[in-house]
């Protein structure tokens, strides 16, 4: 499990670009092939962008299925428009959900984490594997109690309901990649602190916290990123009224408008312009969250 | 060498920094785990039972015993196979491919990555409206989406009613789940080759090892840790295979029916018992691909 934890954010690394002598000559029939076989999959991957942005500005003239694939004759904001009408207040109840669950499932990772790499106690790695199984159960193993216990509790349903059990089932991923990075921290650094006199609270907030931002950046991706886009809890425990995007989105497709496929595209790509801007711009955080949450032997 | 005279001194920060996730984990994985398995060996089927207006008793694995034996819930997991089996076989050839042929040098690699990559940023519930039109069942003069694209490039024998087909639509709604994670498999495909050391394969040359001798004796057993991580962490997520399905296709479609829509249609008709049960079914098989994995995780971790 070390293997991610030394380079959280570079986990992939470069191509040893002097792997092999160049002796092959300007043309090579072999990495042309490469190239081809590597474009004709990028426009693969990227037939469906193709089509939601064509199509989210389509007007009613483009709505004969000969004109499936084509340009849009006229070019219209009118599904733009619509979406967002139809969407925006369940973006803005998403902000509100995602924030506060990706902060605080950082924080609870972080200390966790923290904890289980630096105090070996009798049966802490049963306790780190009991946490981590948490992470791959099906909910739908837990999710008639889970209703029940929200209801009894008095949880209003719609988004603090979903910050609780984001922050909850975000628990076991967030420990493992804050446990993983802090095993990497070289323990001379936490021995400095403690002959200065600090304690194990002492030291985690001065000496661990501070160097724990790239981890942090991680985290924090990881967690909005699932936040953002989960449909199951959504489904379970908010309705259209009060719930987040994707099941506005999903409502949206399924509902009044159903057939108008132009709204319901515009509307995909509003929902995901967070997490794709989040991925252009952040790339490698969100990558180095990707690699952990592989749990690498 | 441990000081046992301040126990609280020494156990009391970590145990204060700790418990609070432990007790949150306990309840809501284990104790509700719990508590669901019992719900599954009662007789709740109505609301009037689900809100406790009328009473409930216990009937063991009665509601087990008819789950499997309806062929309803035999054809959920006889989908959640082949569902299943797409995902995996289609996720780990394109992902290792993508890998392999990025792995050498090659111009704009990170565009490429990138872009192979990017979906799965995207929610499934996004990408199921996009999908959904590729995917329309319609063909000839009223196709659209995927049908329409093979007719014009010549292609109409390849046409199909995709997710509507009883037997097989299941497999249909894989493809899009195979353009999600992809590119998640090739970028633990490439960390992996990237891992090897360069010397290994330096040597494996110098001993005048064929290049088929180099992947089967240096590369794949090299690349196995991370081949299993692929698999597993695809695996679990296809069994819970939830979000495509209801935004493809509607939970009251045969065709595409798994467990997890199973266990939210009982639900929404108060039916908690066999919602309850379904949820256990879904627990056990997908306990038996993770347990041994993490005891092997936890095994492999001692030794170093």
């Amino acid at each position: 499990m070390t293997a991610i934890a030394t380079d959280l954010t570079a986990p992939i690394g470069r191509a040893p670009h002097d792997r092999r002598p160049a002796t092959r000559g300007r043309f090579s029939l072999g990495r042309t092939v490469r190239y081809v076989i590597l474009l004709a999959f990028l426009l693969v991957v990227l037939i469906p962008v193709y089509v939601l942005l064509v199509t989210s500005f389509k007007g009613a003239g483009d709505a004969s299925p000969t004109r499936a694939w084509s340009l849009p004759t006229t070019w219209t904001m009118e599904n733009w428009r619509a979406a967002w009408t139809a969407l925006s207040p369940a973006i803005l109840r998403t902000v509100q959900m995602v924030v506060p669950a990706a902060l605080i499932s950082s924080f609870l990772g972080s200390m966790n984490g923290f904890v289980l790499a630096r105090w070996r106690f009798p049966g802490a790695d049963l306790v780190f594997t009991l946490i981590l199984f948490g992470m791959f159960i099906p909910y739908q193993a837990v999710m008639i109690p889970l209703l029940q216990l929200m209801l009894g509790a008095g949880v209003p349903s719609g988004i603090p309901s979903l910050i609780i059990l984001h922050v909850v089932y975000g628990i076991p991923i967030t420990t493992l990649i804050f446990r993983n990075y802090y095993m990497s921290v070289p323990s001379e650094l936490i021995e400095a602190a403690r002959v200065d006199g600090a304690g194990l609270l002492g030291t985690y907030a001065w000496v661990v916290l501070p160097i724990s931002v790239p981890s942090f950046v991680v985290v924090l991706i990881w967690q909005f990123t699932s936040a953002w886009n989960d449909f199951l809890f959504a489904v379970f425990f908010s309705s259209s009224q009060n719930g987040p995007v994707t099941l506005a989105l999903n409502n949206l497709a399924n509902g009044a408008l159903l057939q108008n496929y132009g709204v319901s595209m515009a509307g995909a790509l509003l929902a995901s312009l967070p997490t794709l801007l989040v991925y252009v711009l952040l790339g490698k955080y969100f990558i180095g969250g990707l690699m952990s949450g592989s749990v690498k032997g | 060498m441990r000081r046992t005279r301040w126990p609280i001194r020494r156990w009391g920060p970590p145990v204060l920094l700790i418990s609070p996730s432990l007790a949150v984990v306990g309840v809501f994985v284990y104790g509700l785990l719990a508590v669901n398995a019992k719900t599954s060996a009662t007789d709740i089927h109505t609301a009037a039972q689900a809100t406790g207006r009328k009473p409930s008793v216990f009937v063991g694995f009665d509601n087990y015993v008819s789950l499997l034996g309806t062929a309803a819930f035999q054809h959920s997991l006889k989908n959640l196979l082949l569902y299943t089996a797409v995902f995996l076989v289609g996720t780990m050839a394109f992902g290792f491919l993508w890998a392999w042929l990025l792995d050498q040098p090659v111009r704009f690699e990170g565009v490429f990555r990138s872009v192979y990559l990017f979906p799965m940023a995207v929610s499934f519930v996004a990408s199921g409206v996009v999908w959904r039109w590729l995917l329309n069942s319609n063909q000839d003069t009223a196709a659209s989406g995927l049908n329409r694209l093979f007719q014009t490039m010549g292609l109409g024998f390849l046409q199909n009613s995709w997710w509507n087909n009883v037997s097989w639509g299941i497999a249909a709604i894989a493809i899009p789940a195979v353009w999600q994670l992809s590119g998640y498999v090739m970028a633990l495909f490439l960390a992996g080759f990237r891992g090897i050391p360069t010397e290994l394969r330096e040597a494996a040359r110098m001993d005048g090892a064929s290049e088929w001798k180099l992947y089967r004796h240096v590369i794949f057993p090299q690349l196995s840790p991370v081949a299993l991580s692929a698999v597993i962490v695809v695996g679990h997520m296809s069994l819970k295979a939830f979000d495509l399905i209801m935004s493809i296709s509607k939970p009251a479609n045969y065709q595409t029916k798994v467990p997890a829509i199973d266990m939210y249609v009982f639900k929404s008709s108060f039916d908690y018992a066999d919602s309850a049960a379904v949820g256990v079914v879904l627990l056990v098989i997908v306990a038996v691909l993770i347990v041994p994995y993490l005891v092997h995780l936890s095994r492999a971790e001692k030794q170093s």
